[in-house]
């Protein structure tokens, strides 16, 4: 005997409850209102509306890499879906779980240039793990169950999928898979055994061995078996922008972050080496700088879970396709049965690092008359005890962050690393804060990122989404400045935000709690304060306007010519401090 | 260096558009492509005729089994395998003509298809070099249009 039908909307809710998803990030409009009526009657599943869709997928964003879970935004038709391709493509680079549900006009009008009408699966099909156009309301469980299976399997991503409103109002039973098979989609999970055989072999003999870690590991929930891997084999370790908290950023074998903005250390180490350990990461031009030049004398081990990584930008001598923690369970065991002398064969290489980190240690100068970005970052990690949830948006401000804050634990850092996405940053730690009401999570913008996505102030307030944001505002496009400054004979164009709002009067426009530093002594206070609001807060920075992101490999260069701050101490007594 | 590479895909709408998508997006080549049902009718064939180094090949291979409706990839530069085209060319064949372009064709085993008081249309199967032969005979009467199917290759037993 058969089921009672149900309409495509309930579908969709039950659909959800069975993945045990515990909130919905969501915009309505016209193509699904009929969703929107369902979900105003059930208590499962809480429903935050952004005040931008974009904003509402950065939020399950955020939500899905602090958690590991699958995020889950529903927007509308036309516009609606059109507003989320940023934050796909985001979520895509970065390879983060989202499923993402766009309505469309009804099948019979599809193609018809119909109202709010957008082909959005071939609008989508290049920045996400794969989309879905449900044509019969009799697949929707089906395809759903699938969109989050190929969403969290094998290199995670988003998966858009796309209802028409006649698949949303017309009825079926609802029967939900236990579980799902797709013959054309079948990850690889465990490593080569000859090929893991090969590594310990090749790490065993290594002199001048690194470790490089990026975001797989995180991914991968793989932090544990790295920190073993480590410390097994006495292995220097780096991390890229996305790696940040896969290994313990105040480990004594950390070398912090390596690339165009890494610490010298980091990119001597794997300039000189003999020996990297590629993990998870997938050597981005970030990452390497000038391909050439890179690591001239290393073997490479690359160990993946998506094949097309392996060998795409360099050379790769034992390439090992699976699960980042499948593999290294599996590299360790083979490592403790190997007896090297690690520590005694490497310590020439040691000895080596340690004179790059006092050659040229991470720094800046600190002065008294002006804020400094870094310092702001410094005393955030002292006063947090490095235990926040640090969301950041693009630019300056997210480099001081990922080199002045130490992340001993993954999932405590989110950023846009591939897209580079001005304007993630608050949307995606409202994201964060959700899914941890009971940490504190600081969002670290710039005045020219938080701008891109301020809208949101609303969304944190009225739900009581209680997020501190750091703006460390020094009123220009910094980064930009920067490169400007560098490379293009002090030509400013389009960077000047001389007339930034008043953030303090802005976040109370809101209804949420403003706070501005001038001083250096404020910073402290300030922050102490952010910390005790049960409110969203925006802490307004002044800071060095001229300020610049070092050590720095320039564009075209290889990744040990880094260049330094010169300490262009002139430019600040030019500063008139404001406000 | 030019390589066949035959693609299982689901037969889905929009599979085709995933996967020329995916050489335009990321700057590969495709020289030819050519698609059909197989005999399982939820299985389509695709043979893609592409040019590029082996690091290149390499990548379109692996990205090609990267995408989630793409069932199995094979280069058939690794195999032996049965290459052919078929190409529709119409030529001139005024009645100083005829006899001749009426010989080349049979020399390639073409088939005339149409015929009109000036003119052949002759279709020719075969492989690249055959086609490429014909062709080339047959410049100097004057060909008005030619028409491609693109390469099918299938591995020998």
């Amino acid at each position: 005997m058969s089921n009672k039908e149900i309409t495509g909307a309930e579908i969709l809710l039950e659909c959800l409850k069975k993945e045990k998803i515990d909130t919905l990030f969501c915009y309505p409009g016209g193509v699904v209102l009929k969703i929107f009526d369902v979900l105003y009657e059930q208590k499962d599943i809480r429903v935050i509306l952004p005040r931008h869709e974009q904003g509402g997928v950065h939020m399950a964003d955020g939500y899905a890499r602090s958690t590991g879970k699958v995020g889950v935004a529903l927007v509308t038709s036309g516009p609606g879906a059109t507003n989320v391709v940023t934050a796909l493509t985001t979520a895509y680079m970065d390879s983060i779980p989202l499923v993402v549900f766009t309505g469309q006009v009804p099948t019979a009008l599809i193609g018809n240039d119909a109202f709010q009408e957008a082909d959005i699966v071939g609008i989508t099909r290049p920045c996400t793990k794969y989309n879905i156009l449900v044509k019969d309301v009799k697949d929707l469980a089906q395809l759903i169950k699938e969109a989050f299976y190929i969403a969290s399997t094998g290199r995670p991503g988003p998966v858009l999928v796309d209802l028409p409103r006649d698949v949303v109002t017309n009825k079926a039973e609802f029967h939900y898979p236990d579980k799902v098979e797709i013959r054309s989609y079948n990850p690889t999970v465990y490593g080569n055994k000859w090929q893991i055989k090969q590594a310990a072999e090749a790490i065993a003999k290594a002199k001048k061995p690194v470790a490089y870690i990026g975001g797989g590991v995180i991914l991968s929930n793989a932090a544990s078996e790295v920190l073993e891997f480590a410390e097994i084999t006495k292995i220097p370790v780096t991390h890229t922008l996305m790696g940040i908290g896969g290994f313990p950023g105040t480990h004594p074998l950390s070398l912090g972050m390596l690339g165009m903005h890494g610490t010298y250390y980091a990119n001597m180490s794997i300039h000189n080496s003999d020996l990297i350990v590629a993990i998870g990461a997938r050597f981005d031009d970030r990452v390497t700088g000038k391909v050439e030049g890179f690591a001239p004398e290393a073997k490479i081990i690359h160990i993946d879970v998506d094949p097309t990584s392996i060998r795409k930008n360099v050379r790769v001598d034992i390439p090992i396709v699976g699960d980042v923690k499948h593999v290294l369970v599996e590299l360790n065991k083979e490592l403790h049965h190997i007896k090297e002398p690690w520590e005694a064969i490497r310590k020439s290489w040691y000895k080596q690092i340690d004179a790059w980190r006092e050659e040229h240690p991470l720094t800046y100068e600190y002065v008294d008359d002006v804020i400094k970005p870094q310092f702001v970052v410094q005393k955030l990690y002292e006063i947090t005890h490095g235990d926040a949830i640090v969301v950041t948006d693009v630019g300056q401000h997210q480099m001081w962050a990922a080199q002045y804050y130490k992340f001993d634990k993954p999932r405590n850092w989110c950023t846009s690393g591939g897209l580079g996405t001005m304007g993630y940053g608050f949307p995606a730690a409202i994201g964060a804060k959700v899914a941890h009401p009971d940490r504190e999570v600081f969002s670290i913008s710039g005045d020219g990122s938080i701008q891109m996505n301020i809208q949101e102030l609303a969304t944190s307030v009225e739900n009581n989404i209680p997020v501190k944001v750091v703006i460390l505002n020094n009123r220009y496009l910094g980064m930009v400045r920067q490169w400007q400054e560098l490379f293009y004979s002090e030509r400013y164009s389009s960077v000047d935000l001389g007339s930034t709002p008043d953030f303090v009067k802005l976040a109370e426009a809101y209804g949420a709690v403003g706070l501005r530093a001038v001083k250096p002594t404020e910073v402290e206070p300030v922050l102490k304060e952010a910390l005790k609001a049960k409110k969203t807060v925006f802490m307004d920075f002044v800071t060095a306007r001229y300020e610049k992101v070092f050590p720095m490999v320039p564009a075209g260069a290889s990744i040990h010519e880094m260049i330094f701050g010169d300490g262009k101490k002139k430019e600040e007594k030019k500063l008139k401090v404001v406000k | 260096m030019k390589h066949i590479i035959s693609v299982q895909v689901e037969n889905k709408f929009g599979v085709l558009s995933r996967v020329s998508g995916l050489f335009s997006g990321r700057g590969f080549n495709i020289e030819t492509i050519s698609v059909g049902p197989t005999l399982d009718p939820t299985i389509s064939m695709m043979t893609i005729v592409t040019t590029g180094d082996d690091r290149i090949l390499e990548q379109i291979l692996k990205q090609l089994n990267k995408l989630i409706d793409v069932i199995k990839v094979t280069d058939l530069a690794e195999k032996e395998f049965v290459e052919r085209e078929m190409c529709l060319i119409k030529v001139n064949a005024p009645a100083e003509h005829r006899a001749e372009a009426l010989r080349i064709a049979d020399i390639f085993r073409a088939r005339v298809v149409d015929s009109s008081q000036k003119s052949y249309t002759f279709q020719v199967t075969g492989d690249e070099k055959k086609i490429a032969a014909m062709l080339e005979l047959l410049r100097p009467i004057g060909i008005k249009e030619i028409v491609r199917t693109g390469k099918v290759a299938i591995t020998r037993e």
